[in-house]
């Protein structure tokens, strides 16, 4: 794992929200992220169906693309969301995980953009997409 | 012509909170995240109550912008759920006991939600107020708006579809 990885994974970790959720860092590198999110009965957003709550898989996409940020070869340090919209194609299966793959597809001096898709066991149909554009900042 | 005599203050008033809290209060995400709704008639304000565990950023420190981005679409969500039940709610047709439980209860579906994060969050509460810039019988279209210290100084707002839930049609 090269430094800027390893600084990537440690933020993470680091990230009382993203602990809250237990996200759990799968893959990072090179404008690349992916995180994984157990299922826990705290997220659902529906009780009637146990269906986990779109804002807690919002929150799961912002910390993968800012991961996949962070990650970039041309990413110097930090990163923060200027903008990022979700679109749900679908109710998450109730007791499976869900995981986030992002990828950071451009980057300049000051704006990163990111795409993401997340989906549960069933990986051919997509649970949610989402791009957004975040800042670059100094380390 | 006679008109209905309006009923005692604590009667609405009792009615429209226990509805108001059975839809906030049965959904787990929504306790997990602390979020709180006041109202005043039909206006609601969420509440994001400030916990360490939503910070993001531990070094500045900043709430974390996927709390913003629920927190926004909890809001947006909920006042939406809120105006569709409202009728209800007022005819008595709909029980608190029942906004949860129920069968014939079905909550909007977002479609898609975009967040404009315009400020860092800073770690004390956070309020937001949705407005429904059009309800369709199908598709309606929200706007949320969130701020901490000065109404006016906006830290987020955000925007979303959202697929109406249909009435189960009638058998026979």
């Amino acid at each position: 794992m090269n430094d800027k990885a390893k600084f990537a994974r440690q933020f993470i970790q680091a990230i009382p929200h993203a602990k809250a959720l237990g996200l759990d860092l799968t893959h990072i590198g090179q404008g690349e992220a992916e995180i994984t999110m157990p299922y826990n009965a705290d997220l659902v957003g529906d009780p009637r169906t146990g269906v986990i709550h779109g804002g807690a898989v919002s929150a799961m996409m912002d910390t993968c693309c800012g991961a996949a940020v962070m990650s970039h070869p041309a990413a110097p340090g930090g990163t923060a969301t200027i903008d990022l919209r979700i679109d749900y194609m679908r109710a998450a299966t109730p007791g499976q995980s869900i995981t986030t793959r992002a990828t950071c597809y451009h980057i300049t001096r000051n704006v990163a953009f990111v795409r993401a898709v997340a989906t549960d066991d069933d990986t051919d149909r997509p649970v949610a997409t989402a791009a957004g554009s975040f800042t670059v900042e100094g380390r | 012509m006679t008109r209905k005599r309006p009923e005692p203050m604590q009667v609405v008033k009792q009615r429209r909170d226990a509805a108001l809290n059975a839809l906030v209060s049965g959904v787990p995400y929504i306790r997990f995240l602390g979020i709180t709704f006041d109202r005043r008639g039909d206006e609601l304000t969420g509440v994001l109550n400030f916990d360490d565990k939503l910070i993001g950023n531990p070094f500045l420190p900043a709430i974390h912008g996927g709390v913003t981005a629920a927190f926004l679409e909890v809001t947006a969500v909920i006042t939406l759920s809120w105006s569709h039940l409202f009728e209800r709610i007022e005819s008595g047709d709909l029980a608190p006991e029942d906004i949860l439980n129920g069968e014939t209860v079905r909550f909007p579906k977002t479609i898609d939600f975009t967040i404009d994060y315009l400020r860092s969050g800073l770690p004390r509460d956070a309020y937001a107020r949705a407005t429904i810039s059009r309800a369709g019988r199908r598709y309606a279209s929200v706007r949320v708006e969130a701020w901490q210290d000065h109404h006016d100084k906006l830290y987020a707002q955000g925007s979303g579809h959202f697929l109406m839930p249909q009435d189960p049609t009638p058998a026979g």
